[in-house]
């Protein structure tokens, strides 16, 4: 039964430590789920624990309201050590209607702690979450510990001071869930308040009343004992040093703008909005104090050419998207990569074909990646593993398109895009530069410029950018005289330039790391990952090895070229395992390039692998 | 520092030109590279950005920076270079097919962002590189490799599309006139924004003779209206006059209107739709059609706007700074336990 919370008496709550507590907010997808789970998660960053968050909402922006589709949720988990994934069963769940209760109690654990909001569930919510009885009375929530909070009410009553009215007043009400989970799991209330002060500073009404909501639902907590226990998760004892909590796209546009200042080019970024790509547009738009530009192309074409015109002209050149805007940019790729310009396209995956799965992640553009354009132009892709992993290879991927003058591909999925986690700031100032020469005089005899005359170590052509005097030259999509760069036919040529453009990419292999392996050297079994299935294998293996087990893992940041020693470290495992948000396409390279029989393990529902479904496949194979 | 001082050569290039012989094309880069000459402006400052079909060979015959990029997105690409380096002179060379069939999206967008693009749409009113398909501005009912029984698509009238499309800058010339060319190309060239011009371009192997009625020793009188600011809009040596009937306009005999009706020719009128009522005049150039300058006007451009955000941001909150912005999301320390003794 529910524990009727309004007229109890304030005790004194029991209090229990947990080395991890996994949380889900679930409600309509107008009920500020999102922006509860987000303030949730700082202020347990800002408390210390090590965090993963996974961010799941709906399609539609306002899907019709208490409609299972219209369910919006958060996940964060909290832990006092290095967590690596948002968890796979929620220990407590927070329900805002019928429709989000339907949807995620069956995820959550067996006696987990449940907080529902039980004016939602009047007659017509129930119907339209498929509900034939209430379930907060009819036993289906025998088995959880369940806290039933009239939150309408109470809101109501939080907020009736602080000047907002009609309907803007039950829009507080995921603040007075929030303050009862602060309550819940300690956690410190400044950071919420400071931040309603700072984003509602325009409408101090709204701040008033989330803070006075919030308020209301930490008081409720402590002064009602609305749950027997609450959690004590201690800080993580992380790596000493400064913090933030960064999500994939964030990490990304920093990337790119740190990128900008290591290699003294401005950074222009064309794109056209896509989910979940338009937050790097966003979020590299706000910063033009850093010389940056944004353009907000017609198109995905002219996002990808206008990048291409900003290459030519000597910029650092980025285009953005996710799966269906890559294929509209693929032919201008390929110009790209014909023309030996420095590109760096960001894909951040969704699910696919199509129109898909536009706001849940998915691996299922790998092969797209490396294949995915005409004529022969295979460009180095590199791929993401985390959110915070995003900065350092958005730098790296511009160090490889300035250093080989070749287009990059750049990989991240929803998961990473959306998803965050703790992340320790670098130095800014020991970050390795990224060296840029312009071609300033001419290289060929009698002051000729030859621009397709090639760097002996790298292959690179020289960048000679307009307004440079006497370096004037053509450049495009008909095939080049090698050396000259005149358009030509002649069949020796084009064999000689298609061998010398793979030539160029291929050997960017040997100035890449060399790939390592974690875990148990030893072990039978090798897991191979590439992305955001980062950091499911690592929990996995983890559990493995406490389970008496070996297992050793791996991940690949760089798809082509693959690193140098991955042959020879595939071949020392009798087994290996490739799980992948897809069908099998990194399996399906990897057997191709070293005639394995790699084993798969492959989703694609639409959600990250849970850790112990990995768990389950290793145990399976090495059995 | 003195101008530098250049002769139509200056601006070759030592590759082979393959257009056909004869082709328009020809006397339009010939009138190019001259009115480039002429301004005295280092060459390096100029880019010439085409897509694909004949008329974008051209970039190849310019000796400036050039690329021959991607059928129909030339305009996006010199989007790219316009915008991060307004102090270039940035050229967009294209075609009927490339402009306004395939490139007809970034066309637009491109006009109505007012960069400071100079964009050269050859019209030839057929496709040639791919020998001999009817293109969006070939008449109706024009028998062609792809329209055996008559083509069915109704045309583009491309200068009433710039227009529609907000361009601030909108011309017509012909390739055979070429001081009439290079003055065009000179307004252009000193219009502050994008610059769209038509230019009739004579295919002679797959559309011969299209313009005619305006080359033509006996056609020309009857037909060529020449379009000049400030001056009442005549031709046909003064017999016809054009004025302005429930807001369309109409060619009239001189004689049977007031002179004070005559259409007056102001290509700096904010509003486009006196612009727009001109280019109604012909549809292909079968009848009178006007040549010049349709509409002028000045409107921000879309790099000084762009390159002005920038400059208040900077100045407003300071030169970006790496370690404040991976900071700004909030922060928080974990310290090393052995210095605490603990």
């Amino acid at each position: 039964m529910a524990e009727q919370i309004a007229t109890a008496k304030p005790v004194t709550a029991n209090t229990e430590a947990f080395d991890k507590v996994v949380i889900r907010f679930a409600g309509d997808s107008g009920d500020g789920m999102q922006v509860a789970g987000s303030r949730f998660t700082d202020a347990s960053a800002l408390f210390g624990n090590d965090l993963a968050t996974l961010p799941s909402f709906p399609a539609e922006i306002r899907a019709p309201a208490g409609t299972l589709p219209g369910v919006s949720s958060f996940q964060v988990q909290i832990a006092d050590f290095d967590i690596l994934t948002a968890g796979d069963q929620p220990d407590c769940l927070v329900a805002m209607n019928p429709a989000a209760l339907r949807k995620n109690l069956m995820d959550l654990r067996q006696g987990g702690t449940l907080i529902v909001n039980t004016d939602a569930f009047d007659e017509r919510n129930l119907a339209k979450a498929g509900y034939k009885t209430n379930p907060i009375e009819d036993g289906t929530l025998d088995g959880y510990r369940v806290i039933a909070v009239p939150m309408d009410e109470l809101t109501k009553e939080a907020v009736k001071d602080s000047g907002v009215s009609g309907r803007s007043v039950l829009r507080s009400k995921n603040f007075l869930a929030l303050g009862l989970l602060a309550w819940l799991f300690h956690r410190p209330t400044e950071p919420t308040i400071d931040w309603a002060r700072k984003k509602f500073a325009k409408t101090p009404e709204v701040a008033a009343a989330n803070i006075a909501a919030f308020q209301a639902g930490y008081t409720l907590g402590e002064a009602t004992e609305a749950a027997r226990t609450t959690f004590v998760v201690k800080p993580a004892a992380l790596e000493p040093g400064t913090y933030t909590n960064i999500n994939g796209n964030s990490a990304l546009a920093w990337g790119l703008i740190t990128a900008s200042r290591l290699s003294g080019l401005p950074l222009f970024y064309g794109s056209y909005p896509i989910t979940p790509a338009s937050d790097i547009l966003h979020e590299l738009a706000r910063h033009k104090n850093f010389g940056v530009r944004t353009f907000q192309a017609e198109d995905e074409i002219a996002g990808v050419g206008s990048a291409i015109g900003a290459a030519f002209a000597g910029n650092l050149a980025v285009t953005g998207s996710s799966g269906p805007g890559i294929a509209l940019k693929s032919e201008s790729i390929s110009l790209a990569f014909m023309m030996e310009l420095p590109l760096i396209v960001i894909n951040v995956q969704r699910g696919g074909p199509s129109t898909g799965l536009p706001t849940k992640p998915e691996q299922s553009d790998l092969l797209f990646s490396l294949y995915g354009r005409h004529g022969e132009s295979p460009i180095p892709v590199i791929a993401a593993a985390s959110p915070s992993d995003a900065f350092g290879m958005a730098i790296e991927a511009a160090r490889l398109a300035l250093k080989y003058m070749t287009p990059v591909l750049l990989l991240s999925d929803n998961q990473i895009a959306n998803g965050s986690e703790p992340w320790k700031l670098p130095d800014v100032t020991s970050l390795e530069p990224i060296p840029v020469e312009f071609a300033r005089y001419p290289n060929g005899p009698d002051g000729v410029f030859l621009p397709y005359m090639r760097d002996v170590d790298t292959f690179a052509r020289p960048w000679a950018i307009p307004g440079t005097p006497g370096l004037e030259h053509r450049i495009g999509g008909l095939e080049k005289e090698a050396i000259t760069g005149n358009v030509s036919y002649e069949p020796a040529n084009h064999q000689l330039m298609t061998d010398t453009r793979a030539w160029k990419v291929a050997n960017i292999a040997n100035d890449i790391p060399r790939i390592e392996v974690n875990g148990d050297i030893d072990a039978e079994i090798l897991v191979l990952g590439w992305g955001s299935t980062y950091g499911s294998i690592r929990a996995a293996a983890r559990r493995v090895r406490l389970g008496g087990r070996k297992v050793a893992t791996t991940h690949l940041r760089y798809l082509n070229p693959l690193p140098t020693n991955l042959g020879e470290v595939l071949n020392s495992y009798k087994q290996i395992l490739i799980p992948e948000l897809n069908t099998g396409q990194l399996r399906r390279v990897i057997r191709s390039e070293f005639l394995l029989d790699v084993k798969g393990l492959n989703k694609v529902a639409g959600e990250p692998f849970k850790v112990a479904e990995i768990e389950e496949k290793i145990l399976e194979m090495i059995k | 520092m003195t101008a530098p001082t250049y002769t139509r050569a200056d601006f070759q290039t030592d590759q082979e030109v393959r257009w056909c012989p004869g082709c328009g094309d020809y006397t339009i880069l010939a009138s190019v590279q001259q009115f480039l000459a002429g301004l005295g402006r280092p060459r390096e400052e100029f880019v010439f950005v085409s897509g694909i079909g004949c008329a974008s060979r051209f970039p190849y015959y310019m000796n400036t920076y050039g690329m021959h990029s991607i059928h129909g997105r030339a305009p996006a690409i010199a989007s790219g270079i316009a915008t991060t380096r307004p102090e270039l002179s940035v050229w967009v060379i294209t075609g009927d097919g490339d402009g306004l069939s395939i490139g007809g999206n970034h066309l637009i967008h491109a006009l109505r962002r007012n960069i400071n693009l100079k964009i050269l749409l050859f019209n030839n009113q057929i496709y040639g590189l791919t020998k001999g398909q009817y293109s969006p501005t070939s008449e109706l009912g024009k028998q062609t490799k792809s329209t055996p029984y008559g083509s069915i698509d109704y045309p583009f009238n491309p200068v009433s599309l710039a227009l529609g499309a907000e361009a601030s800058f909108v011309a017509r010339t012909l390739d055979m006139d070429r001081t009439h060319t290079e003055g065009i190309l000179r307004a252009a060239y000193e219009h502050e924004g994008s610059a769209f011009i038509e230019i009739y371009q004579n295919c002679n192997v797959f559309n011969d003779k299209a313009f005619i009625q305006l080359t033509g020793k006996e056609e020309r009188v009857h037909n060529r209206i020449d379009l000049e600011p400030d001056k009442p809009i005549v031709f046909n040596e003064g017999a016809k006059a054009v004025v302005l009937r429930n807001g369309q306009a109409t060619v009239v005999d001189s004689s049977s209107v007031d002179p004070a009706a005559i259409l007056v020719h102001d290509p700096t009128r904010p509003d486009p739709s006196i612009a727009f009522a001109l280019s109604r005049l012909s549809h292909g150039p079968y009848g009178p059609t006007p040549l010049g300058i349709f509409r002028s006007v000045r409107r921000p451009t879309y790099e000084s706007q762009m390159t002005a955000q920038i400059e208040t941001a900077r100045e407003k909150l300071g030169e970006g700074d790496l370690s404040k912005l991976i900071a700004s999301h909030g922060t928080w320390t974990v310290k090393d336990p052995s210095k605490n003794g603990g």
